[in-house]
């Protein structure tokens, strides 16, 4: 059957099983491959997207069950060559390592701040417990989107500046 | 002190991360990520049994479904000489079951299909008919009279052991305790766990029928040794193989073994023509491949009337399931466990370690466990930790009165070590400052008082890593150097190609960092080329900490090579004797002249445009680094917890960490991680473990019987630092991916042992779960 | 693992989804957040023919207050629970509980109703529906009747609803006049996600100094969700005084059915559950007090 989505703000089309997993149309039918498979008990959150705004499990929902919704996948994040601050923060704070969970992580950091633009530890705690990281102990990943907090803050505060702290791909 | 000011990120300094970018943009290339035209989908069909005969196997009806292209049996790949394999061990393994499965999940069978959907609609199709057999779940049943044979078909096998092994001198040690004041032992179970990286293991390969190239990318950190293995086995010319590791999303030991699905996709694109992917599900990562740990371990701790250590005994034995798989060098055949003594001056050492065959996956040397480090570790800071709960002496303090002194480097253990540096009294004073040690001893007290249970534990681990000198370390022969492949082009940037193979631990920064202090070529100007086995020199991969110390090395040493050519080169241009110039990172320039300078960048474009006569173009180099010995970093970590005296819930609330691995190239990645171990010894010591009910059911396999912890339940870590370098590494630098997962778990369980030890409980095994403390404290008549 | 085939329909009224149902209803499922399901057909521990998802059916979430009851849709998202402040006047054991379910992820998808409907003996909301005397109201093409919440669990994973009807809210009773009430969930588990080692649901209503109605429910301890109903009696009409409340943990765990499992002894689960049930009780008097809530 059709499936029509919008991802990244793009509306995207393809004709569908029902069986198939949102995470498997985002990954084969759309070659969107940042958004990751790491269980198959909906267990760890690397298949991680944002449905209408909120971080849900692509790998525990249908692709049929997104039609007529926004997506968004890790790479709507970025505006062209414009990192998201929470991209930002996860660089300047060491917050990823192998990068496997760092697609999801990223999406329900982003969706916290719009909600919660001041996050205390324990709210950002709370807001990525349903994502696994095995790489980082989570403590860095805290300090990036605290990092990201302060950034869009400032960003607020002063519109007109494009804020790209530490661009990643060189060292400083 | 350079005129430049510009920073050139070189060793020590927190740069951020070269590799960052593609990985925050979902751009990395994980092995799923791969996808080839023409590709097919493998799905393997596991046994549900953990003993069983296989009476025959049906094919047709899987055969027969849409989107199928082949079937492989046990016996199509016997027909090929590939249904067994040999492992990492010296053992062999079984790629495809033929007579008997020996453990539940072992690969029965695989089905190759047009799509992922299509392969697993039919892979339950094949039928499969078995005759079950009793099963072994524990070494002391695989020993016990009477015990189910389970490796039948090996010749000269008659009974489950697999290997006895010892080091140490036995008569010293007898002698040791027949002399000792206090003898405090601990049995103690280090149970089955598992790395459970978040990306699963796979591959996709691609033999070309036309050429006869086998490109097989592959979740490996080791794709060197892989090659190798894999013209051994599947008997394709070496030169013809191509490895390549893309990026991993998390390794911890378990993408290091060779695993039955990868033989079986590469012969079945050989078969089929066609690339074959196979990556597996998490159910089959948990329930097959390599495990961690699995030790029943007893030790025994001699010492006189003032807490002084004289002797230490300790017996093993390994739980290593249906085949010997370690990743480990091959005189080790209980890994490095003979570290046990630590980081104490005792006199006198004796261990002894036994091998078992029982009907589970195979495996044991994993998660990040430096060769059973991990284990060693454990056994001796728990028995230290009792020790000093039994003779009423503090555990901080008997530490110290026990530490080798900083004097004594290099020292030689009683079990043959010979460590290069360490100076634990600094690292033990300033975990105990930094967690402030006297105030909580003080609080503690009150909490007694009041019924609350609250303890605080230590840990003060020595680690062994850098595997390691060519003559005593090798995997199946092949000797543990490493390497680093070094090219500076005309402009002056640079390409450096490894033999190791990150999976996350941030090599495509630090190893840059290697050139830029030791070439002056920033860090920026680094390429850091690696797991392309066509593209790199061969090395033995990243796993038991030994990148920074073996490629590393290799990497200094490949720099300082070019340094000397660069120097020559710099004399022909500036005119002057060799002897005569000073070398400023990144510059030569004349002894008394300072204004006559040549760049590093200079220099390189001169390699190709104006030599000396007589010298080759060019500015490169490869350097196979073979380590005169073993590096030790070390550190002490401090746990405070509280338990919770009605449903035994322990509460970690602070851990600090002191660790010192020498010199450290960037201490932002270091204490990443730090973190990261930090977290896996946590979820070891409390919420992970994979065991198995008395006929071989593996309770365990899938991430909701097997708990990782969440950024909710794991616990904030202050990490701090001492640094006292390795003496023979070119830059002093020890290696550190597995020090927390060495040294924490002791940590954290010490810390529970002390908030029960007014109760009298001396032990409780890992996983301290909520209601085993629950269960110790009410057999003591504690609760709510 | 990926499913097995199946057919689709996502009707857009509930009279469009009522007639599936009584069509198929013995070879479909109805999905809503699929929070449940979709693990359990990924597994291919369930093999409907047909899904029938009631997501685009409207009217089926959002929390009214309605006079004597509160109203939650049967498709309210557990994170609509868990945000929904009004609630903390109204009902606190609803967001306490809300936002102990699952992980912060499943809870943008996964609706309170389905959970209800999946009936997991360890699940949350059966326990809470317990306490709270919950009335679930059924709706088929033939009609509509509503289910206490105490003859709604019947078995692991097996409702009192037929195959051709959907759960379309779940009614909570809130305080009368001159009441004062206030309730509790406490849920033991190993991690984020895990199902609940052992789940206490405690809700009192108080007349003056002593307890007029009380609710025990228990998860994770039985075949089922279970209600305490002897322990619930023994504090109705009584001044909550220690003893008292000692005495109906100690029948509340007699009321438990735990299993020896790898989360725990049976005798650990009994006791967490008397430990609870006290801890709870305490803590919902002590909210429900003079100045306390509504329901």
């Amino acid at each position: 059957m059709n499936v029509t989505v919008d991802v990244n703000g793009q509306e995207r089309s393809a004709d569908v099983e029902p069986r198939l997993l949102l995470v498997d149309f985002i990954r084969d039918h759309l070659r969107l491959t940042g958004t990751h498979i790491g269980c198959d008990t909906s267990s760890c959150g690397a298949c991680t997207v944002l449905l209408d705004g909120e971080p849900v499990k692509s790998c525990t929902m249908l692709a049929v069950q997104a039609g007529g919704h926004e997506l968004t996948t890790v790479e709507g994040l970025a505006r062209g060559a414009e990192l998201d601050p929470v991209q930002v923060g996860f660089h300047e704070e060491h917050g990823l390592q192998c990068g496997f969970c760092t697609p999801g992580m990223l999406l329900v950091s982003a969706a916290l701040l719009e909600r919660n633009p001041q996050p205390s530890e324990a709210d950002i705690r709370w807001a990525i417990s349903g994502n696994i990281c095995r790489c980082t102990g989570y403590v860095n990943i805290v300090k990036a989107v605290q990092h990201a907090a302060g950034l869009r803050a400032a960003r607020a505060a002063a519109p007109t500046e494009q804020v790209t702290a530490g661009a990643p791909g060189g060292a400083e | 002190m350079s005129v430049e000011a510009r920073p050139h990120g070189g060793i020590g300094e927190s740069i951020k991360r070269k590799e960052d970018a593609r990985f925050l943009r979902g751009r990395g290339n994980y092995l799923d990520d791969v996808s080839l035209p023409g590709m097919l989908h493998m799905t393997i069909l596991r046994s549900p049994h953990a003993h069983a005969r296989i009476r025959s196997v049906d094919t047709s009806a899987a055969s027969a479904a849409p989107g199928v292209v082949a079937v492989v049996t046990g016996e199509l790949m016997a027909q090929h000489g590939l249904a067994w394999m040999p492992t990492l061990s010296g053992d062999t393994q079984a790629v495809l079951a033929t007579d008997k499965v020996r453990f539940q999940g072992q690969e029965v069978a695989a089905v190759v299909a047009e799509s992922r959907y299509a392969a697993e609609d039919a892979v339950g199709l094949v039928q499969v008919d078995y005759d079950v057999l009793p099963a072994v779940t524990s070494p002391q049943q695989a020993r016990g009279p009477g015990a189910p044979l389970i490796r039948d078909e090996k010749e000269g096998q008659r009974d489950n052991h697999i290997y006895h092994w010892e080091a140490g001198d036995r008569a010293a040690t007898d002698a040791a305790f027949a002399q000792a004041d206090r003898v405090v032992s601990l049995a103690t179970h280090y149970p089955r766990s598992h790395p459970a990286p978040l990306e699963t293991c796979g591959i996709v390969a691609d033999v070309d029928s036309v050429t006869g190239k086998a490109t097989l990318y592959m979740t490996s950190q080791a794709p060197h040794a892989i090659r190798t293995v894999f013209a051994m086995v599947a008997g394709l010319p070496e030169h013809q193989i191509r490895v390549i590791s893309p990026d991993i999303g998390g390794g911890f030991g378990n993408k290091v073994p060779v695993y039955p699905g990868y033989v079986v996709a590469t012969a079945a694109s050989l078969l089929i023509g066609r690339p074959v992917k196979w990556v597996e599900d998490r159910n089959e990562n948990l329930i097959s491949t390599g495990f961690a740990r699995d030790f029943h371990m007893t030790g025994e701790l001699a010492l006189d009337a003032g807490g002084r250590m004289l002797a230490l005994r300790a017996h093993l034995d390994s739980d290593n399931g249906a085949f010997f798989a370690d990743a480990q060098p091959s005189k080790f055949k209980a890994g490095l466990f003979h570290i046990v003594t630590g980081s104490y001056d005792i006199p006198a050492a004796h261990v002894t370690a036994d091998g078992y065959y029982t009907n589970k996956a195979p495996g044991g040397v994993a998660y990040r466990c430096s060769f059973r480090v991990t284990e060693a570790s454990y056994l001796i800071e728990r028995l230290v930790t009792n020790a000093a709960i039994e003779l009423g002496i503090d555990q901080a303090e008997l530490r110290l009165r026990n530490f080798i002194p900083p004097e004594a480097f290099p020292y030689r253990s009683a079990t043959g070590w010979e460590y290069d540096s360490g100076d634990y009294p600094a690292a033990m004073h300033l975990a105990l400052e930094k967690v402030g040690y006297q105030d909580l001893l003080r609080e503690q007290a009150e909490r007694r008082e009041r019924g609350e249970l609250m303890g605080i534990g230590l840990a003060s681990f020595t680690e062994v890593v850098g595997a390691g000198p060519g003559k005593d370390f090798d995997i199946l022969g092949l000797r543990m150097f490493d390497s680093a492949e070094l090219r500076v082009h005309p402009t002056g940037k640079a390409v450096l190609k490894l033999g190791v193979k990150t999976q996350g631990q941030g090599h495509e920064t630090t190893f840059a960092q290697i050139v830029a202090s030791e070439l002056g070529i920033p860090a920026a100007d680094v390429e850091v080329q690696h797991g392309d086995t066509d593209n790199t020199p061969y090395g033995l991969g990243t796993y038991a900490s030994r990148s920074t110390p073996t490629a590393g090395a290799a990497t200094a040493v490949v720099s300082r090579k070019l340094r000397e050519k660069a120097r020559a080169l710099a004399a022909h241009l500036l005119e002057a004797s060799p002897d005569d110039l000073v070398w400023e990172r990144g510059r030569f320039s004349v002894r008394g002249s300072p204004d006559r300078v040549k760049t590093i960048q200079e220099l390189s474009l001169a390699a190709y445009t104006n030599l000396p006569d007589g010298m080759e173009a060019g500015l490169e180099g490869v350097t196979y680094y073979d380590p005169p010995n073993m590096t030790f970093p070390f550190g002490t970590y401090a746990v405070v917890v509280d338990v919770d005296r009605g449903t035994g819930v322990v509460k970690v609330r602070r851990v600090v960490a002191v660790d010192d691995c020498g010199v450290r190239i960037n201490p932002m990645i270091v204490e990443g991680q730090i973190h990261g171990g930090l977290t896996e010894g946590f979820g070891i010591a409390f919420t992970e473990l994979i065991t198995f009910d008395q006929d071989g059911n593996c309770i365990g396999s899938n991430f909701m019987d097997y708990l990782l912890p969440t950024s909710w339940e794991t616990p904030s870590f202050e990490c701090h630092a001492t640094v006292t370098p390795s003496p023979h590494h070119p830059f002093g630098a020890k290696g550190v991916g597995e020090s927390a997962t060495v040294g924490s778990p002791a940590a954290y369980v010490n810390a529970v042992i002390d908030a029960l030890s007014p109760y009298g409980i001396t032990n409780i095994d890992m996983p301290v779960t909520s209601d085993r403390v629950w269960a110790a404290l009410r057999s003591r008549g504690v609760g709510e | 693992m990926v499913p097995a085939a199946f057919d689709y329909r996502s009707p857009t009224s509930l009279a469009e989804a009522l007639d599936l149902l009584r069509e198929h209803g013995d070879e479909a499922k109805v999905v809503a957040g699929g929070q449940s399901l979709v693990p359990l057909l990924k597994l291919r521990f369930a093999s409907p023919s047909l899904l029938v998802d009631i997501g685009r059916v409207p009217s089926l979430s959002g929390v009214t207050a309605d006079g004597e009851w509160l109203r939650i849709g049967a498709r309210t998202r557990h994170v609509d629970v868990e945000r929904d402040e009004s609630l903390d006047r109204l009902c606190p054991i609803l967001r306490e509980a809300a936002a102990q379910v699952s992980d912060p992820l499943v809870r943008n998808r996964g609706t309170l109703g389905g959970s209800l409907c999946h009936a997991d003996p360890a699940g949350d909301w059966g326990a809470v529906m317990l306490a709270l005397d919950a009335r679930l109201v059924a709706r088929s093409a033939a009609g509509e009747r509503v289910i206490r919440a105490a003859d709604f669990f019947q078995g692991p994973f097996t409702t009192a609803l037929q195959p051709d009807e959907v759960l379309t809210e779940v009614r909570v009773p809130v305080a009368g006049r001159g009441q004062h009430a206030s309730g509790v969930y406490l849920k033991l588990e190993r991690k984020v996600g895990d199902f609940a080692t052992v789940g206490v649901a405690v809700h009192v209503r108080l007349e003056g100094d002593r307890v007029a109605t009380a609710g025990i429910g228990l998860a994770a301890v039985g075949p089922t969700n279970l209600p305490a109903g002897e322990a619930a009696r023994a504090l109705e009409g009584r001044q909550p005084t220690e003893e008292v409340i000692a005495e109906a943990a100690r029948l509340a765990a007699g009321a438990a059915e735990p299993h020896d499992d790898l989360r725990g002894s049976a005798d650990y689960k009994r006791d967490v559950v008397r430990v609870f049930v006290q801890r709870g009780l305490r803590r919902a008097l002590a909210q429900a007090g003079p100045e306390g809530g509504q329901a």
